[in-house]
């Protein structure tokens, strides 16, 4: 879709002068592209590629490697139902295979609406309240196919947009500090460059 | 059933409504031992008070903490601290809860840690999964920041430490030390040959690095504040200290305890009603994890061994990172086998050849079975490729790769064929499980993966 807006483009150097090397804010300029448009879409993927002097399969290259990372358009609600063993030994693949009924999708789609994807994913780090999920990761504890329903309920109903931001958006605070790394100057820099 | 308990340290402000705020934590004692250390002590005391402790890592190695700060060369500067915040390792969880209900308490070890270190700069690299963890430590941070308890001069002293906030975006190879520099240089999380990378030699931007875990510095303000040797004195002499565990699976109350380590036994979690409370419906116990999915299975006659950290790895398997998983007599053991292994093959990074395509055959191998397609050289064949991961198959495991993660798929397999062959062979001849054990699948396997 589009490139980092100029809001973002603002946050995004505050984050590159957090860094005593620029490629270290790929990462989190990763995130904050997904948390504009949902995913991250090429177009932005070039412009942080501009903003951090790589070329933008460098970009490509460590984005793919992660999970969370989506290049194409997914639901707003993106619900990760973890299986792992702690979940499993609890009924962890009832609960998978009703929500795939439910919503009418398998793991891994997403609704013609546009609303939820499915995701059957790894330790989420819940396992004592298992069978956990996350909607946009952000938890529900020992769900069962009947609050299952209810949680979807109340997200097709708009509910609870105020407890589950869209799909992107992940701590609603950010960091905040004037402190960069080029006030340090010249001499410490010298000193990472170089090694 | 009497079971040792102790004070709770580290998990001290988990019932206090405002514990995360800066002003829970200022009201509750927060932030005296910072000011203790730079009023009164100099950064080798600080040191010497963690040596004293003896405190192991939390992370999953367990290796001394002060032993591991003292691997950093002299007076090479920069120098960091990185604080792995990534937990994901199966069944555990205890760092998530540390971050999320008392940040500052981490803040606040991740000062202390960095007095003594002489290191002016931190970055804590949290899980990308956990938004309310990023969240609460942002906020943390930029309360820390404002009443000048991180950045320039703090306290007024002549210490001064930033600490950038960072998280990743899901891979659990980064929480391998070298992996999680790796991608805070904004590279894939593959992880380093070492030698020569050694982290604390040449780490971040090939500089002098400490890796330390969330855990690990939640301990340092009881550290700085009451002494080394009063911290040693809580636990077993050759596990101090207190330490968290999350006990999951079939047990009536799973649940993340700070228990005295060393002392406590397997059976006193499992069935002390200030614990777990017994295993569900009344049963017992089939396998349990001890120390995350990475480790060996314990069984039955495990269950009065102490968590004591020599003991549990003279017994052939680890405590890692405190993640306990029971497995009553109902599970059916191929199916948690694969489970294990599923996760490992998809974890792999892809950069040594057998845990790249290793883990993949074995989580092939089993998926086919639990299908009901399994073949009379299956179980043999589990074994073949788990030999070129891990020659010997043995504990602790070598290895035929650069990190840990190939070998640990290798640990279900060594654990549950060995002790259940009868299970795999019966899904072989028959395509189910055996009598009397449940298949965690709602429908056919193959309708799922």
């Amino acid at each position: 879709m589009s490139r980092l807006s100029s809001e973002r483009v603002t946050i995004a150097q505050e984050i590159v002068g957090r860094f005593p090397r620029k490629k270290s804010a790929l990462i989190p300029l990763l995130h904050l592209a997904q948390e504009q448009d949902g995913y991250v879409a090429q177009d932005a993927m070039v412009h942080i590629a501009e903003m951090l002097d790589l070329a933008p399969a460098e970009v490509y290259g460590t984005a793919s490697f992660y999970e969370m990372f989506k290049f194409h358009p997914i639901g707003k609600y993106c619900i990760n139902i973890c299986t792992n063993i702690s979940c499993q030994l609890v009924g962890a693949w009832n609960l998978l295979h009703h929500a795939e009924q439910r919503l009418g999708i398998k793991a891994g789609g997403t609704t013609a609406d546009g609303l939820f994807t499915i995701e059957d994913v790894e330790c989420i780090a819940a396992c004592t309240e298992a069978p956990a999920l996350q909607v946009n990761y952000r938890y529900r504890y020992k769900v069962t196919p009947e609050s299952f329903d209810g949680l979807v309920a109340e997200l097709e109903a708009g509910k609870l947009t105020g407890e589950f931001p869209p799909h992107g958006t992940l701590a609603t605070v950010r960091q905040e500090t004037t402190e960069t790394w080029s006030n340090r100057g010249t001499e410490a820099q010298a000193k990472v460059d170089a090694r | 059933m009497s079971v040792p308990t102790g004070p709770r340290i580290i998990t001290s402000r988990f019932d206090v409504a405002d514990g995360h705020t800066y002003s829970g934590y200022v009201r509750t004692g927060g932030y005296q031992s910072l000011r203790k250390a730079v009023g009164t002590m100099t950064p080798q005391q600080v040191h010497d008070e963690v040596k004293a402790a003896e405190i192991q890592g939390r992370g999953g190695a367990g290796f001394p903490a002060g032993t591991k700060w003292g691997f950093l060369p002299a007076d090479v500067h920069p120098r960091y601290l990185v604080i792995n915040g990534d937990e994901s390792e199966p069944g555990t969880y205890k760092d998530r809860m540390l971050m999320e209900l008392d940040p500052h308490q981490l803040i606040e070890g991740i000062l202390l840690a960095c007095y003594a270190l002489n290191a002016a700069q931190a970055f804590l690299y949290v899980r990308g999964e956990m938004a309310l963890a990023q969240e609460r430590l942002a906020q943390a941070l930029n309360d820390a920041y404002a009443n000048n308890m991180v950045g320039k001069n703090i306290c007024g002293s002549q210490f001064s430490v930033d600490i950038t906030l960072t998280w990743g975006a899901g891979a659990y190879i980064v929480g391998e030390e070298t992996a999680l520099i790796e991608s805070l240089e904004g590279e894939r999380g593959m992880p380093r040959l070492k030698p020569p990378f050694f982290p604390a030699v040449k780490g971040l931007y090939m500089q002098p690095t400490i890796v330390n875990n969330v855990e690990t510095l939640a301990n340092l303000p009881y550290i700085v504040g009451q002494g080394g040797g009063d911290f040693k004195s809580l636990g077993a002499p050759t596990s101090t200290g207190m330490r968290m565990f999350a006990i999951s699976g079939h047990v009536n109350k799973p649940g993340v305890f700070e228990v005295p380590n060393g002392v406590t036994t397997f059976r006193m979690l499992f069935e002390a009603s200030e614990y777990c409370g017994g295993v569900r419906n009344g049963g017992s116990v089939k396998a349990f994890i001890p120390g995350g999915a990475s480790a060996m299975w314990f069984f039955p006659e495990h269950l009065d061994m102490a968590l004591d950290k020599p003991t549990v790895d003279k017994a052939g398997s680890m405590l890692g990172s405190g993640a306990i998983v029971v497995m009553d007599q109902s599970t059916d053991m191929v199916a948690a086998c694969w489970r294990i292994v599923r996760f490992f093959a998809r974890e792999s990074c892809g950069k040594c050849t057998p845990c790249r395509e290793g883990t993949t055959w074995l989580e092939r191998v089993l998926k086919r079975m639990l299908d009901g397609h399994g073949r009379a050289e299956d179980i043999d064949m589990l074994f073949e490729i788990s030999e070129s991961i891990s020659p010997g198959i043995a504990w602790p495991p070598r290895q035929t790769t650069i990190c840990p993660l190939g070998p640990s798929a290798v640990s279900p397999i060594a654990s549950a064929v060995r002790r259940f062959r009868p299970e795999f062979e019966h899904y072989i001849e028959h395509g189910r499980p055996i009598d009397g054990v449940e298949s965690p699948f709602a429908t056919h396997l193959a309708t799922h993966v």
